[in-house]
């Protein structure tokens, strides 16, 4: 989608515009990532930020809400890591180099990560969560300096669901980051930590005053690590999530993803948790 | 203000047409009163009355020859700029990709006629769901810039209408080209005519019209305040928001649970509500695909459905969350509430379920939030 | 060599505690160094101890019969191993190991159990800062129970 010089969009927003698949290739056992590139000009550049979503078309079968998880200065291309769950995605997860398929977006809000600079992060992901928070990972580690300290908890079920263990292994070298890997469950062969991912934070300290967190993983697991985050003293201001709805039309005009009074397609899928701390608790919203 | 005899209308009918719109007005079908292409007033239904009351919908033979002598039916003017059912684009594939089409013919240009306050201000509401500052719906705004509408005042009112607490009606505020109030006494039946745009007013110049009395303006007045002391519903809208918000928990949700049947009536008959689906199709060969958007409903199991499960399995929340939108989550996304009072919800919900009743229901025992 | 109730006085689980107290508890404690792999404890024996642990990692084990050995926790710097100590029969519920070396501070269970008789005071707030943990610990059991991230 582009936008013209008054700033309306001139490609309508409900039509798909076809991208090729550039590469597939397996994370886990059920989760892939997709390297999309623009069909017929690969010069062409995808702009977007860190934390938005695409709506992704797989021909005649449907779309799907996928958050994007590459790195936003890196314009010639988009990766998508999907789970493989429902009837789109287990479509999506049998393409090939070279299909053809429909991308609309990108949409919805953002990690504050400008509005962050100069603040210690904390990222904490639960599972396919990480891929959400990935593009927000790069930019933090690209502007490294911009930022105090920087320290990442993830969470997954078992030590074969670990997503980008070597980029989590290169980022641990390479970059001035804390990174803490918790597994649910294991047998013995595994070394690292067994717990859940809030148990990380008993390793690392935070600094509550400068710290802002960003959560990305199952609802129920935001729940846990905003509990605990707060009893460190973090700010609910100082606490982002990035919330999962149902998402038909990406627009605000379907109605499905409604969460209280906000859109989680338009208003989120990253809100504040001080924006939603009313109405987190409440069953079957 | 004018006014015009009766024959005007057809009058009003046929000028729209040559102008090329095509002309929306109220006519009967199985057994209900229903918004269709008319050609002239002999599809209105002339002599008809309806009576409404919770669960219950009936035609009656009125004792004059009223034109609008009826309330309101269970359509609404929102399957005009949203239908329940829209091709969006169809797609052929072409090698290994896919070339969309969208659909090419034009809008089409419709001029509605007997538009009721309450259903003048749900397209009002509508206006800015579709058009929500970040996004505006193509299909919507493309048949909505175009027509022309012809309100008609509400001078009976029916038993299911709240619309002077929702303060809608039943006198019809803005928004119209032309409102009409239809006047039926012993010797005469004829309507006072309002202009409300320069389109209106252009249309009006064309009729047979004679300037308005004082008495006349005087008689449409008190035929709109019979409406208005007549009505039987109320709905106490003070700090309403607060209230739905806080009794999100309260035992009243799954009382009514034991009564709703989550059927979706409701959202189907109100003028406001606006959820839909996305459906895509192909064809036998695999070639040839189409998106459909059509409405869906809140009480739908499917609705809150993600790659988990459905975040509202329950009746009483998919209930919760219909009544609380409309009354209360409206009001932060759109700056007005999602209810007009047009009662539609109340009549056709097959138990009776009465929002304005369960909204006394909350107040009666609202529990406080600490 | 550093000072034990130094030591003790710097562990999370220590944290603001009372000096005379620190003094009794510094009474049962001895330093304690385990090789990587070394077994701490093992499921059914008598719990005798608990650990502060100060560096390196601890794998808590559940014998799963024909489903293997289950790891069910780890437990690293800050943080304490056992609680089996405080709750009568006094019994290891899993086994414990060492992931890598831990170094660790042990404190005696019968000994501090004897000086809670004593001072009740100090009793109820060894109590406070034990229930905290095993809500902790049950927190996080019930939220690997929930199975989050398992694929539908």
């Amino acid at each position: 989608m582009t936008e013209n010089k008054s700033g309306f969009q001139q490609v309508d927003p409900m039509t798909p515009e076809a991208v090729k698949v550039k590469k597939i290739f397996w994370e886990t056992e059920d989760v892939f990532t997709l390297e999309l590139a623009h069909e017929n000009d690969e010069k062409r550049e995808f702009n977007y930020k860190p934390g938005q979503f695409n709506m992704l078309y797989a021909f005649g079968v449907g779309e799907a809400a996928i958050s994007i998880s590459s790195d936003s200065s890196k314009k010639s291309s988009l990766l998508h890591t999907i789970h493989k769950v429902g009837y789109v995605t287990n479509v999506l997860s049998k393409l090939k180099k070279g299909d053809i398929i429909g991308l609309r977006g990108p949409f919805g809000s953002a990690w504050p990560l400008e509005q962050n600079k100069g603040k210690d992060i904390c990222i904490i992901a639960g599972g396919i969560g990480l891929a959400p928070l990935r593009p927000a990972i790069y930019h933090i580690l690209k502007h490294r300096k911009h930022y105090g300290k920087v320290v990442i908890l993830y969470g997954v079920r078992t030590p074969r669901d670990i997503l980008y263990p070597v980029e989590l292994e290169l980022w641990r070298k390479k970059y001035d980051v804390e990174i803490e890997v918790t597994v649910d469950r294991s047998d013995s062969t595994w070394r690292g930590h067994v717990g859940v991912v809030t148990t990380l934070l008993n390793y690392v300290e935070l600094n509550p005053e400068k710290t802002r967190a960003m959560v990305c993983g199952p609802e129920i697991m935001m729940k846990f690590a905003v509990d605990e985050l707060k009893k460190t003293g973090l700010d609910e201001k100082g606490i982002y999530v990035s919330l999962e709805r149902n998402m038909k039309c990406a627009l605000g005009f379907c109605g499905h993803c409604q969460y209280g009074p906000s859109f989680v397609c338009k208003d989120g899928p990253v809100f504040s948790f001080s924006n939603v701390t009313d109405i987190f608790e409440i069953k079957e919203l | 203000m004018k006014t015009i005899d009766k024959s005007n209308l057809d009058k009003i009918i046929s000028i729209l047409k040559k102008d090329g719109y095509t002309v929306i007005g109220p006519t009967v079908k199985d057994g209900a009163i229903i918004y269709d292409e008319i050609e002239s007033t002999g599809d209105l239904p002339i002599g008809m009355g309806d009576e409404q009351d919770a669960g219950t919908y009936r035609l009656t033979k009125r004792n004059d020859e009223a034109y609008f002598g009826y309330v309101v039916g269970p359509q609404s003017w929102k399957k005009f700029m949203f239908p329940q059912r829209l091709k969006m684009w169809d797609a052929q594939r072409n090698g290994k990709g896919f070339d969309i089409n969208l659909p090419k013919a034009p809008p089409p240009r419709y001029a509605f006629l007997g538009v009721r306050a309450c259903d003048l201000r749900a397209i009002f509401v509508q206006d800015k769901v579709f058009n929500n500052g970040t996004f505006a719906d193509s299909y919507y705004n493309n048949v909505r810039k175009n027509i022309f509408i012809i309100a008609v005042n509400c001078t009976q009112s029916d038993g299911t209408c709240f619309c002077v607490s929702m303060k809608t009606g039943p006198k019809a505020k803005q928004g119209y080209d032309i409102a009409l109030t239809e006047i039926i006494n012993k010797n005469e039946h004829y309507f006072l005519l309002d202009e409300g745009t320069l389109k209106g007013s252009e249309l009006a110049s064309k009729l047979n019209f004679a300037k308005a009395g004082d008495a006349q303006i005087k008689a449409a007045a008190s035929a709109i305040m019979a409406a208005e002391v007549n009505m039987k519903r109320t709905m106490n809208t003070a700090g309403i928001k607060d209230l739905l918000y806080n009794n999100h928990d309260h035992p009243i949700w799954t009382e009514i649970a034991t009564r709703c049947l989550a059927c979706a009536n409701c959202t189907m008959v109100c003028p406001t509500c606006f959820c839909s689906n996305m459906e895509d199709t192909t064809d036998l060969t695999g070639d040839h695909a189409e998106r459909w958007r059509r409405w869906d409903s809140c009480f739908s199991l499917d609705y809150s459905k993600v790659a988990g499960g459905s975040f509202r399995t329950s009746t009483k929340a998919r209930y919760r969350q219909w009544m609380t939108h409309k009354l209360a989550s409206w009001i932060d996304q759109f700056g007005t509430s999602g209810c007009v009072g047009c009662g539609r919800c109340i009549t056709w919900c097959p138990v009776g379920i009465d929002i304005t009743k369960e909204v006394e229901n909350l107040r009666s025992s609202p529990k406080i939030k600490s | 060599m550093e000072d034990l109730s130094e030591i003790l006085k710097n562990h999370p689980f220590m944290k603001d505690l009372d000096e005379n107290y620190l003094m009794q508890i510094t009474g049962c404690a001895s330093n304690v160094v385990y090789k990587e792999d070394e077994i701490i404890f093992r499921e059914g024996d008598k719990a005798e101890k608990f650990y502060l642990i100060r560096t390196g990692k601890v794998a808590l084990e559940i014998n799963g019969r024909d489903k293997g050995n289950l790891r069910i926790l780890t437990i690293g710097p800050g943080q304490i191993l056992g609680w089996s100590w405080i709750v009568s029969p006094f019994k290891w519920h899993f086994e414990a190991h060492a992931l890598e070396e831990v170094r660790a501070i042990a404190l005696d269970g019968e000994c501090l159990r004897n000086k809670c008789e004593d001072d009740p005071k100090m009793g109820y707030e060894m109590l406070k800062r034990f229930a905290h943990i095993l809500e902790q610990r049950l927190q996080s059991t019930r939220m690997q129970l929930l199975d989050v991230y398992k694929r539908v």
